[in-house]
């Protein structure tokens, strides 16, 4: 028996909230319920509504819409692309703005500017969705956009290493290797505010591309006779993708898996149509992200285990299940 | 009434050219078979008639914008094409879209065209069944409903009775008759002959990428023209009524 689709969003909805909810409460100051929340909604105690306020709140904001724009942003690849396999970091703009960041601390100007790490992400990102489409051209299939991607995420892994390997000192490699890993400590509500522009311009131009999206069902030739642009269509994703997960990379670094799992485990829920996957994976894709912040909170408290790493973790043995699934479907 | 009007169409693949300054014109009520051997410019003259391939030349369907056009005439590719796991409901229900505002639900005419449409090519049982998990042959009649569901005045099929069993391609050309009947028309690419010669009210037969020979069936097949086109030797007779077409050999 399937949940009828309105509750089931409403139950996905539900589990966010519960996720953010249980985000917000926990940490490694300790604090009791009834403190945390006076603290948050009365502002009662200084330190405790610094805590609440300054630390937690932006913190579980940013876990609900970088993980909302993963989920997203990977459930439209996959429709676009028509493969259950793609993700958003296909396109190799995770991997542009990360090189913007990496950027940022290798000429140790992140240390002079406090926002000038994300804000090179953010211009590593935005220079990757200019490449793709010049790249991919106007007319050209799901095939060059990912062979554009592909090309795009080779250079900028390249030069990623290359700054790594000259790097002037043992210490920025480090912080670039744990900025690589991707983490949601200490962000402030300063990194809400820049991403947050860029992720609801992102998430509006993956919003209005359901309905292509489905249509695309069909492959390329019957979608476009059915009346879809599919130049429009493209355009869409790519800059939408880009935009959302260019700023979600810029504040948080590369948090892998989410964008490929949170549709895989919602496709079956929602009877694999793609417009109705878009907004289950957003929620999905949150719920999943604060779930896995938590985690790293509760696992390691005092060792400061990057979410990145702990999704990564996690997200290897789902793809193990999906080779068994997928012998077990072909034997 | 005029539902497809093609002046001097061509279309390049590449430097080949494959369908060359082709002029056709499509009346309702006209059930036109395309035939002619591989590589003739059957599918790349529907293609490029409907502006999916580049061509050069005119068509009446590339005049009109994207969204007009699908209300004019729906296109069942060759390649059978389902990306993901949905029932065969909702992927008859795609054929649709043409008529709906984005996010509306299905109206009761939409309902009405898409139970008329799984009947047609006997999919009504399969409807809650994902399409993916069907047979070929099964997939190719949910395409074929898909198609049908759009309700175009025009519909363009490529190869729609290829891996069909023979009851099953007699109803998919029932169900195309039927649009013809119903003053509506349809452009359907056969290889086979018979099936051809049986349903057609008219057929064009393209041999690389000229029309030579467009007509009556009777007209159009004939064991010369077998013999020239195709390369092969052919049975022809009348039985009942209906032309019999039956390939024996290749010509030497």
């Amino acid at each position: 028996m399937k949940l009828p689709y309105p509750w089931l969003l409403a139950s996905l909805g539900l589990l966010t909230g519960v996720l953010f909810c249980a985000s917000l409460l926990i940490g490694p100051a300790g604090l009791g319920l009834s403190d945390s929340l006076a603290a948050l909604l009365a502002g009662r105690g200084e330190a405790e509504t610094l805590v609440m306020r300054e630390i937690r709140a932006p913190r579980a904001v940013l876990a609900l819409m970088i993980g909302a724009t993963l989920g997203l942003s990977g459930a439209a690849m996959q429709g676009y692309l028509r493969n259950p396999l793609a993700e958003p970091g296909l396109l190799g703009v995770t991997g542009a703005a990360s090189l913007g960041a990496v950027a940022a601390i290798y000429t140790g100007l992140s240390a002079l500017v406090p926002l000038a790490l994300p804000l090179l992400a953010l211009v590593g990102a935005g220079t990757a969705a200019a490449m793709l489409l010049g790249l991919a051209g106007a007319r050209g299939g799901a095939l060059t956009l990912i062979l554009a991607g592909v090309a795009l995420s080779a250079l900028c892994g390249a030069l990623t290493a290359l700054a790594l390997n000259l790097s002037p000192n043992p210490f920025a490699a480090t912080e670039i290797m744990f900025w690589m890993m991707g983490s949601l400590s200490d962000r402030s509500w300063l990194h809400v505010q820049l991403a947050a522009p860029f992720m609801l311009a992102g998430w509006a131009a993956l919003a209005v591309a359901g309905r292509g999206l489905d249509a695309l069902t069909l492959g390329e030739d019957a979608a476009a006779s059915l009346g879809l642009r599919l130049d429009r269509l493209r355009l869409a994703v790519v800059l939408g993708t880009a935009a959302s997960v260019g700023a979600a990379t810029a504040v948080a670094g590369g948090i892998g898996f989410v964008g490929l799992v949170a549709p895989h485990l919602l496709r079956g829920a929602v009877g694999a149509r793609p417009a109705r996957l878009l907004p289950a994976a957003a929620l999905g894709g949150a719920a999943l992200l604060l779930a896995a912040d938590i985690a790293v909170r509760l696992i390691a408290p005092e060792r400061d285990l990057k979410l990145g790493v702990l999704t990564a973790l996690v997200g290897a043995p789902f793809f193990l299940r999906l080779v068994f699934a997928t012998r077990r479907r072909l034997a | 009434m005029t539902l497809l009007s093609l002046e001097t169409l061509t279309v390049r693949l590449g430097r080949r050219i494959a369908v060359d300054a082709v002029s056709l014109r499509v009346e309702a009520g006209e059930l036109v078979g395309l035939v002619g051997p591989n590589g003739a410019g059957k599918s790349s003259l529907m293609r490029g008639a409907l502006g999916l391939a580049r061509a050069e030349g005119r068509s009446s369907l590339t005049a009109l914008p994207a969204a007009e056009r699908a209300r004019a005439a729906a296109w069942l590719p060759q390649s059978r094409e389902i990306a993901w796991p949905v029932s065969v409901e909702t992927l008859v229900a795609l054929g649709r879209l043409p008529h709906r505002a984005p996010g509306a639900p299905l109206s009761a005419a939409d309902r009405e065209a898409l139970e008329a449409a799984m009947a047609g090519v006997d999919v009504l049982r399969f409807r809650d069944r994902p399409a993916t998990e069907l047979s070929g042959g099964e997939q190719a009649r949910v395409l074929i409903a898909r198609a049908l569901a759009q309700a175009a005045p025009l519909t363009l099929a490529d190869e729609p009775t290829a891996g069909l069993d023979p009851a099953h391609q007699l109803a998919a050309m029932e169900a195309f008759a039927a649009l013809a009947g119903e003053g509506r028309a349809a452009v359907v690419s056969l290889h086979d002959l018979g099936l051809a010669a049986r349903f057609c009210t008219r057929l064009v037969m393209l041999d690389q990428g000229r029309v030579v020979a467009d007509g009556p069936p009777a007209q159009v097949l004939t064991a010369e023209r077998l013999r020239e086109v195709y390369g092969i030797e052919s049975f022809l007779a009348q039985a009942d009524g209906v032309l019999i077409v039956q390939p024996l050999a290749r010509s030497r």
